[in-house]
């Protein structure tokens, strides 16, 4: 087992999920049974293997062709109009109108 | 007019000589929506309102004499993941469950400015997490071909709409086989273009490196048209590539002899069902038949895709995810006294299991002291496997394979089991993760009259040669 109870509600904490007692014994099996068939990863060495993040990144490099490259996209920064307000709000769960609505955020 | 056999050239054919107008397709369209979709559950919203808008705009521009755009009058779907302005977006999720996009994602406006008509949204399994279409909130999508099994997943609705006859074609996402695994399990075309190829503006994220916009369709020759028509770079999505479009219609007129296909061992191993393998390798006499020199090849880490996937594009997940907090839109949960409880009750009661399951995953990857171990390993993996690609494109124009290894499987067959589900997408995932285009063709029946479906990969932006290829394996049923 390489994934605890402590280590289930300690990522569950982070990911901003609750989680029932009766999803937290499923989710302890199941990242178990998927982390167990992950590590024949380690069957590979990649000591000298370089990490690719997207496969855009690859563009324009020798081995991948003549693609131009667009790993590091960037524009001209032009100011446009950007959503209206009210369209910006139309989903809010709660607003008064100009912001949108959120219980307590600092705890007593 | 028969709508289970119209393609985008019959209809359009049909709506230029005024066969038909544009309006009352569409309302033919949707009567046979009403009637016949309650089983198969493809559609999640009708845009009717949207729809006889634009055709109305048709019917003006034909009476008129005027030049047609090249899909005028074209009834389509589109993949629950896909914003539309005005238009209820739901990603298969509750926490979406009344969401009203405010902008259109540019794959859809790009059809319609082409003269498509979106007729509604397509259920897909949550935020495309899923292999069956079992993970969708709203219900299952049933296979219109054998209702006890599941279309495929995760743009089932996709898939399934064009086999029921229900749109003419329809625009899915594939992240790891989403497009490909369910135009096998339903018996239709379906594209998935080179990573970059389509803009993704307007695409509901679920794993930036991986995700992909492409069509589904009755025939190949539609899935060119189509992918004609939302390629190419776009301002709005920095990701989409620079690099021009052709004319893959065009194309496919070209001949396949002399074109070296390879055949990797390792997609033809332990797990293949056997009648999936002979439906496929009589595909592959067929190009040879063609005049295609065929050769074998191997993609030797292709065994370490799937774990690869799993890193990777669970780890993108966890991060795009975090933006549903219920704040600005989409479900909250009622009754929390503070801030982070409101984020957390309303993550919990509005995610699927899938979803919790995928996120907690690649929380996991991702957190302090095993970062180095899964997602930098994972994405060194993905080098390798890249590569594989990269040195079997110096000996060979293109790549055969199954697309799935079964045919459509029963529903709740593998719902209880994440990781047996997760192999339904072995022969797709290294595509994504190497970002080259692969199509799924359907090449032949099994003896229980279940569609099988060829995979064809072809190089980075080479989707001609991947169509072309297709093309020939459909005309030679």
């Amino acid at each position: 087992m390489k994934v605890t109870e402590k280590d289930v509600s300690y990522v569950a904490d982070l990911a901003n999920l609750e989680l029932t007692d009766q999803e937290r014994q499923r989710m302890l099996k199941d990242l178990n049974s998927i982390l167990d068939y992950i590590d024949r990863l380690n069957e590979l060495d990649t000591s000298d293997v370089p990490p690719m993040a997207q496969i855009s990144a690859r563009f324009g490099q020798a081995e991948m062709g003549p693609w131009s490259g667009s790993a590091h996209a960037s524009r001209e920064d032009i100011p446009v109009p950007s959503l209206p307000h009210a369209e910006a709000m139309q989903n809010a769960p709660q607003s008064d109108g100009e912001f949108f609505k959120v219980p307590k955020v600092i705890e007593k | 007019m028969d709508l289970n056999s119209l393609t985008i050239d019959s209809t359009r054919t049909a709506i230029a000589a005024k066969q038909i107008t544009a309006s009352a397709l569409v309302e033919q369209f949707y009567g046979k929506i009403k009637a016949e979709d309650s089983e198969v559950n493809a559609y999640l919203t009708l845009s009717e309102e949207r729809a006889l808008h634009q055709a109305k705009r048709i019917d003006n521009l034909v009476s008129k004499g005027a030049a047609l755009p090249q899909l005028a009058g074209v009834p389509v779907g589109i993949k629950d993941v896909m914003v539309t302005k005005g238009v209820r977006t739901t990603a298969g999720s509750k926490i979406l469950e009344n969401f009203i996009p405010p902008y259109d994602c540019t794959a859809v406006a790009r059809l319609e400015a082409a003269g498509a008509i979106v007729l509604g949204k397509m259920n897909c399994d949550e935020f495309a997490m899923g292999s069956s279409n079992e993970n969708s909130a709203y219900g299952p999508v049933r296979n219109p071909r054998d209702k006890s099994r599941v279309p495929g997943g995760s743009s089932g609705g996709s898939a399934a709409a064009v086999a029921a006859g229900t749109a003419v074609a329809t625009l899915g996402s594939d992240t790891g086989g989403s497009i490909r695994q369910p135009a096998s399990f339903c018996g239709v075309v379906g594209l998935m273009p080179t990573y970059g190829r389509v803009s993704r503006y307007g695409l509901i994220a679920f794993a930036s490196s991986l995700d992909h916009i492409g069509p589904l369709t009755r025939t190949v020759r539609d899935a060119a048209i189509l992918l004609g028509v939302i390629a190419g770079r776009d301002p709005l999505d920095s990701t989409s590539a620079d690099v021009p479009v052709p004319d893959y219609e065009a194309d496919l007129a070209k001949p396949v002899s002399g074109l070296k296909i390879g055949v990797p061992k390792e997609y033809f191993g332990d797990g293949l069902d056997a009648e999936v393998r002979a439906a496929v390798e009589t595909g592959i006499a067929k190009l040879r038949a063609a005049g295609c020199s065929i050769i074998p090849i191997s993609l030797p880490h292709t065994a370490y895709a799937i774990p690869t996937y799993y890193v990777i594009a669970t780890a993108e997940a966890s991060a795009n995810l975090a933006r549903y907090d219920g704040v600005r839109y989409g479900y909250r949960a009622k009754g929390a006294r503070t801030l982070s409880e409101m984020y957390r009750k309303s993550r919990d009661e509005a995610f699927g299991a899938e979803v919790k399951r995928r996120i907690m995953l690649g929380t996991y990857a991702l957190s302090s002291g095993y970062y180095d171990a899964y997602y930098l390993k994972a994405q060194r993996v993905r080098t390798l496997l890249t590569r594989d690609f990269e040195q079997a494109f110096q000996k060979v124009d293109a790549i055969v394979t199954p697309t799935a290894p079964t045919p459509a499987f029963k529903l709740g067959e593998k719902s209880d089991d994440p990781l047996s589900m997760y192999l339904a997408d072995i022969y797709t995932v290294t595509a994504d993760l190497a970002g080259v285009p692969g199509i799924s063709v359907p090449c032949g029946k099994t003896s229980a009259g279940l569609p099988i479906g060829l995979q064809i990969l072809g190089q980075h932006f080479d989707e001609s040669t991947v169509l072309r290829v297709a093309a020939s394996i459909e005309s030679n049923p």
